[in-house]
């Protein structure tokens, strides 16, 4: 039935609005040929042509109206004037060029602002990771105070007991140095349980992969799998790569496979390199771990759950796993509880501050958009006041309010439309810009934030949204607009003691964007305390060179006697102050921590620890080249080696918690959960080490030669130019041995890593705080200017009667002050309230906006935003002419 | 001219179609046509005929084309298409049903 009724009638419509003239011309024809039987008739009654031509019209009762009606009968009148009124709209908006540019970038910038957010939003939380059958996809969480990893034996009771997962892969990272048959250079890869890529369901794009069949016992498997990027760059997309043998760390490793385009790992901002199995990790890491219950190396491990397993069953399988880890391994495995999570984000870890903080930004940016929307509905109230004699006339000439009203719709969703296409592309190409970006030189991190179909639909739905929403404003204007009134009287200005709808906006503009100010304020406020902030050691003028002895085929047990020859290698450079070893240097990714006992405890079980401590390992040389004070006692010396009593230097929180006192700490003990006692021998001042906002954490430094690792940092103080430095050093350790990859740095580069989230946060609220103050001024600006227009031949009578310059600018912009100051304050007393709990996100509790530093600046912001938005608008007003003025009107 | 009559609602379009469910007609003989059977009843005024015959051909319920008249001049014919048989039997039915009941209350007697 439906089908048959578009059979007959859908070309017809087609027809109508294609073929205009042609079926307008055949309705003039049929009319015609009617009018012309009825003249016939008529003047077969007698009547002379004249009389019988006009007796015919007015039997048609007005040809115009029938045409019109035989036109809405063909229903195609919507089409035709929406066409009309985009049309119309387009030449309006052509006429007026400054204000449609304003308003186009202002919601472009708007929009823009939002989609990159929402693209960022999409990228981070929303899309499920890119594995086959991803909804059931999990990692296990172990909800630990310090650190989420699991040790290679847990990880395999947890495969093999549970009952949940189809199957539980384990990845961890490592770093080796990859030696094709020119010099070895350092690559980041991931550590592979046997099964991994069968967990998760990928095939390979080259060759195969390794399988848990491939594992026979450690160091059993030594394949490479390469990823798509590094096969690309480093290998020329040759196909004949597999089969090949490469060196790892110096051990022969065959390349089998090269894992799709797309995928990179389950955590989404690491590329690795390569993937190497699991069980070879002690020719990649130098330490055996897999039978060691105590080291968590592995990052995480995860799977599909079987079909009709709910979270809450796994969780309590897991759990049960936990309960018997934890009674038959008390030394070893705490009982912790675990949790099921996505694992992009490396679960709660970094999921939780990325998802409040890109919640937060979403907040902000959606307060951008409001702000545009009031901006601009101001704008198009104040337009429509100005047509109101255009509106009156239309209304006049019997034109319905909804034609008018769908016409201002039309010009409102036209800007829209214009700054949303705007925004889209510059958010996607920024989008696309950031995902390239890899902002840490040490560490294959990338953000991909590659934009997909839902940002470029969120970018038009908000444009639409916004559309509405600003074109809503005018709607009572055009409703209320009496036509009568309006052509008698001309347009009547009131000079408003009434709050009117554009008041309010601006207020709420105004408010919003003193937020945004202050909210931005507060993040680079923050970030200067950071950058200020005291370290506990002094990251200038100093490099950290850092190599791993494993990579270069040395054993744990030869590497210190590499580790002296490196510092006395470097020792005697030109321009080299002092050199030390540690390991690792404080606010580097790859701090470490342990638990501590008081020295009374004799069950060193996890759960009867004291706290975890920072863990590092250090040269006697280091206080001094770090600059890090030494408040009491001793500095270790070269005598605290493998033969003596074990001792340690602890900073001052780890004094004060365990001793209760840095003055009695030196000469007490306390324990690792090894058992050895140690002797705390110096006690040295608070620094940062995990990142620059934490709480004071305690520390203890050991001496290197008591806890010998292969991996080896160097900081060097230099005297001279450090770049020139780098360079020689260089030389020295290739001098050294040639086949040790170095990777040199200032100290203050390898701090990036720890400044990278308050960076990101300053820049991203920076940004929504200029976006705010600019949306600020040009509502301030529009609304003054547009004060001032309206009543010129008012001030102009003003001033010919003798009024003050200060009176003028009173009448004319006294208002718009008025206002600004009650938005201000309105703002700022929401910014206090909302940055209150951004601070806790992004500096737990650092810079807090009742700091009077951000308060002034705030406020003074604001006042320069108003003085800079209302200068042209008061100059216009001083500079009137009155008697040309008057004469004009 | 009078101002036409006011049909009741909808009975210009059970008309047109009656008299298009005979033969196809162009506009002016369908004025001519309503004259006649309807007598001087129904007075259908020039100027509405042709929206109806425009609403009608929308519907789907009659179709257009043009071709030449007995006087051998171009003008539009209008037929039924099976869709407007359909609604034609429709509205009669309707029609019969509304005018019975009408006709039932009209002779009531005056108690």
């Amino acid at each position: 039935m439906r089908i048959e009724h578009w059979w007959y009638t859908l070309p017809l419509r087609v027809r109508s609005l294609f073929r205009r003239t042609r079926v307008e011309q055949e309705l003039d024809e049929e009319l015609q040929d009617h009018l012309e039987h009825k003249i016939a008739e008529f003047r077969a009654q007698g009547m002379d042509p004249e009389q019988a031509r006009r007796a015919a019209m007015r039997s048609m009762d007005g040809l115009t109206q029938r045409k019109e009606e035989c036109r809405d009968a063909r229903g195609v009148n919507l089409v035709d004037n929406t066409v009309r009124d985009v049309r119309y709209s387009l030449r309006v908006l052509a006429k007026s060029p400054g204000f449609t540019l304003v308003a186009v970038a202002t919601l472009a910038l708007a929009i823009g602002a939002n989609s990159v957010v929402f693209g960022v939003l999409n990228a981070l939380i929303l899309r499920p990771l890119d594995v086959p059958r991803a909804e059931s996809f999990y990692g296990i969480q172990r909800t630990d105070e310090h650190f989420g990893g699991q040790s290679y034996p847990d990880y395999v009771d947890l495969r093999d007991r549970n009952s949940s997962f189809e199957g539980l892969a384990a990845y961890g990272f490592g770093q080796a140095a990859v030696d094709m048959g020119d010099s070895p250079s350092r690559s980041w890869l991931e550590e592979l349980s046997g099964n991994y890529f069968d967990v998760m369901g990928i095939q390979p794009y080259l060759g195969r992969f390794f399988h848990a069949s491939d594992e026979h016992g450690p160091n059993s498997a030594p394949y490479i799998v390469l990823s798509y990027d590094y096969w690309h760059t480093r290998f020329a997309d040759d196909r004949g790569v597999v089969g090949r043998v490469v060196r790892l760390n110096k051990h022969p490793y065959t390349i089998i496979g090269v894992t799709p385009p797309e995928f990179h790992g389950t955590l989404l901002f690491f590329y690795p390199d390569f993937y190497v199995p699991m069980v070879n990790q002690e020719q990649i890491d130098g330490v055996a771990w897999l039978d060691v219950r105590t080291n968590r190396p592995i990052f995480t491990a995860m799977g599909h759950l079987k079909p009709g397993v709910s979270i809450d069953q796994a969780e309590a399988d897991l759990n049960s796993i936990g309960v018997w880890l934890a009674a038959n391994y008390p030394k070893a495995d705490p009982l912790v509880r675990y949790t099921l999570v996505r694992p992009g984000l490396y679960g709660d870890f970094l999921g939780r501050p990325v998802r409040a903080f890109v919640a937060a930004l979403m907040l902000l940016a959606s307060l951008i958009l409001i702000a545009a929307c009031a901006n601009l509905g101001s704008l198009f109230a104040a337009r429509a006041a100005d047509r109101g004699r255009e509106v009156a006339l239309r209304l006049a000439l019997g034109a319905g309010r909804g034609r008018i009203l769908s016409q201002y719709f039309t010009e409102s969703l036209l800007i829209a439309l214009m700054g949303g296409v705007a925004g889209m592309f510059g958010s996607v190409a920024l989008l696309r810009a950031l995902s390239v970006w890899r902002p840490l030189d040490r560490f294959p991190i990338h953000i991909p934030l590659h934009p997909d179909a839902s940002v470029y639909a969120m970018a038009i739905l908000l444009a639409v949204v916004s559309g509405l929403l600003f074109g809503i404003v005018p709607v009572r204007q055009v409703l209320r607009a009496d036509p009568y009134q309006v052509v008698k009287a001309g347009m009547t200005v009131t000079v408003g003691r009434r709050v009117s709808v554009r008041d309010l906006l601006l207020v709420v503009q105004v408010a919003i964007c003193a937020v945004l100010v202050t909210a931005s304020m507060v993040a680079v406020r923050g970030m200067t305390r950071s950058l200020h902030a005291d370290y506990g050691f002094d990251p200038n003028n100093a490099l950290l060179v850092s190599t791993d002895l494993t990579m270069a085929g040395y054993s744990t047990d030869r590497a210190p006697a590499m580790q002296k020859r490196m510092l006395d290698a470097v020792k005697t450079l030109q321009g080299v102050g002092s050199v030390a070893l540690i390991n690792p240097p404080p606010l580097d990714q790859a701090w470490r921590s342990a638990p501590v006992f008081r020295d009374d405890t004799a069950d060193l079980s996890p759960s009867k620890a004291a706290w975890r401590s920072m863990e590092f390992a250090m040269s006697p040389e280091y206080l001094r080249t770090a600059g890090t004070a030494l408040l009491a006692g001793r500095n270790i010396t070269e005598h605290d080696d493998n033969g003596a009593p074990r001792v340690a230097v602890v900073n001052r929180e780890f004094a004060r918690r365990m001793f209760g006192g840095e003055a009695a700490a030196p000469g007490r003990y306390f324990k690792l959960s090894k058992g050895s006692r140690v002797l705390v021998v110096g006690v040295v001042e608070d620094g940062k080490y995990t990142s620059l906002t934490e709480a004071p954490k305690p520390a203890m430094f050991f001496p290197i030669t008591q806890s010998p690792n292969s991996e080896t940092w160097l900081v060097v103080r230099a005297q001279r130019d450090s770049t020139q430095l780098a360079r020689t050093i260089r030389a020295r350790m290739h001098e050294l041995d040639p086949g040790l990859p170095v990777f040199l740095q200032t100290w203050e580069g390898d701090l990036q890593g720890a400044l990278f989230p308050s960076r990101v946060a300053t820049v991203a609220l920076g940004i929504m705080g200029i976006l705010g103050a600019m949306l600020a001024v040009t509502g301030i600006f529009g609304m003054a200017a547009y004060s001032v227009s309206k009543r010129l031949r008012e001030l102009g009578i003003r001033m010919a009667l003798g009024a003050r310059r200060k009176q003028v600018l009173e009448a004319g912009l006294g208002r718009a002050l008025k206002l600004l100051a009650c938005g201000s304050i309105v703002g700022i007393g929401l910014g206090l309230l909302s940055t209150q709990v951004l601070s806790a996100i992004v500096y737990e509790a650092d810079a807090t906006p009742r700091d009077p530093v951000v308060l002034a600046e705030v406020v003074l912001t604001m006042l320069a935003l108003g003085l800079l938005a209302t200068w042209i608008p008061a100059h216009r007003a001083l500079s009137l002419d009155p008697i040309r003025l008057l004469r004009e009107e | 001219m009078s101002r036409p009559t006011d049909l009741v609602q909808g009975t210009l379009d059970l008309l047109l179609l009656k008299i298009l469910a005979l033969e196809a007609l162009n506009g002016w003989a369908i004025s001519q046509r309503l004259k006649h059977v309807s007598g001087d009843v129904l007075q259908v005024s020039d100027g509405s005929l042709y929206p109806a015959l425009h609403k009608l051909e929308q519907e789907g319920w009659i179709a257009s084309e043009w071709r030449a008249s007995e006087n051998n001049r171009r003008a539009k014919f209008y037929s039924l298409t099976r869709l407007g048989k359909r609604q034609l039997q429709k509205e009669t039915e309707s029609w019969m049903r509304l005018s019975g009941a009408i006709t039932q209350v009209v002779r009531l007697e005056e108690a």
